[in-house]
């Protein structure tokens, strides 16, 4: 009995340090918030139009039958600039369908930074003061969602998405809802 | 140090954003208080000026104008960002470990803790067994010695 306790020390530094690989190798990000929309229908939609006299946006936008990319972002923000090549990428080569919001950004920088960088979005809208982010449990921007053609939220991304992101998107963008 | 005593946690509810209506805001702070600040790890969103929690200060505050309940805000929330924008983990499948952990943990130990005094016991009040005759020779020829000065 005696014996088996001096065991213990080294049982439980084995446990501990099995932990910690474990911790290390897996991926695991104790900082990460997840998300709860992955799975759910999309959240509400309705944000006035950045592009002068085009309709505002609306839920129809999201039930189309074809999957659709919703992105949030800003021209004040560094990881969006990081990211939009990609969207140019996924709407160039691939014909993805992308909803831009810009999450409390003046619409006017809005429109001078895709001027300047290029639009990939088929309708962009805006969200000055971040109530229709708050339904889609933002936390800042960038965050891509992605929602299938039955309307589910499907991926929901938070910060930039970069070319790793691709092999889940492409699958999900391509084999339609 | 007295006045460093005197000074409070910083909050970062701004004039702004505070109800007209006193009981409200109290509800209000309530439930600041036991939200989390989605981009900030461990803050409460009373606590923090992010971008993020000063709208969540404001949906809070909306949802109680409009009549709703403590627990419906708490819910509203909720279903946006999940367990994680609670401070106060809820009790469920997944974290009956963390809640249990400690005290069991502590009834291990209690338990451990009295089986030793207990064994310990019955070793001391058990009596010494007597000495054998070869101990006995031992501690006659000891007694016997001369002591040895330095």
């Amino acid at each position: 009995m005696n014996r088996t306790l001096f065991l213990l020390p080294l049982m439980m530094l084995v446990i501990l340090a099995g932990f910690f690989g474990w911790s290390l190798l897996s991926g695991r990000d104790p900082a990460s918030i997840g998300s709860v929309m992955v799975g759910r229908a999309a959240p509400r939609l309705s944000a006035p139009s950045l592009r002068e006299g085009e309709p505002a946006l609306t839920e129809a936008l999201l039930r189309t039958g074809k999957p659709v990319l919703v992105n949030f972002f800003a021209s004040w923000c560094a990881p969006c600039l990081a990211e939009h090549p990609l969207f140019t990428r996924l709407k160039e080569r691939e014909g993805a369908t992308i909803i831009g919001i810009a999450w409390k950004d003046k619409p006017e920088a809005t429109r001078a930074w895709l001027a300047r960088l290029g639009d990939p979005f088929a309708k962009a809208g805006y969200d000055t003061d971040g109530k229709l982010a708050l339904d889609w449990g933002l936390s800042g921007v960038p965050e891509t969602y992605l929602i299938d053609g039955n309307g589910i939220v499907r991926l929901h991304f938070r910060g930039p998405i970069t070319e790793r992101d691709l092999s889940v998107i492409l699958p999900l963008l391509r084999g339609g809802s | 140090m007295l006045i460093l005593c005197l000074v409070t946690p910083a909050l970062a509810v701004e004039p702004s954003e505070m109800l007209k209506d006193p009981a409200l805001e109290a509800r209000a702070r309530e439930i600041g208080r036991a939200l989390r600040c989605v981009v900030c790890q461990n803050q409460a969103i009373d606590d923090s000026s992010a971008e993020v929690a000063h709208d969540m200060r404001r949906a809070v505050r909306e949802r109680l104008t409009a009549g709703d309940s403590d627990r419906q805000v708490m819910d509203f929330m909720v279903a946006r960002y999940g367990d994680y924008v609670l401070l106060k983990p809820p009790f469920k499948a997944g974290t009956w470990l963390l809640w249990l952990g400690g005290p069991l943990v502590l009834l291990l130990a209690g338990g451990a803790l009295l089986l030793a005094a207990r064994k310990r016991r019955t070793i001391a009040t058990a009596p010494a067994p007597p000495l054998s005759d070869e101990e006995r020779a031992r501690v006659a020829a000891l007694l016997r010695e001369p002591s040895q000065g330095r």
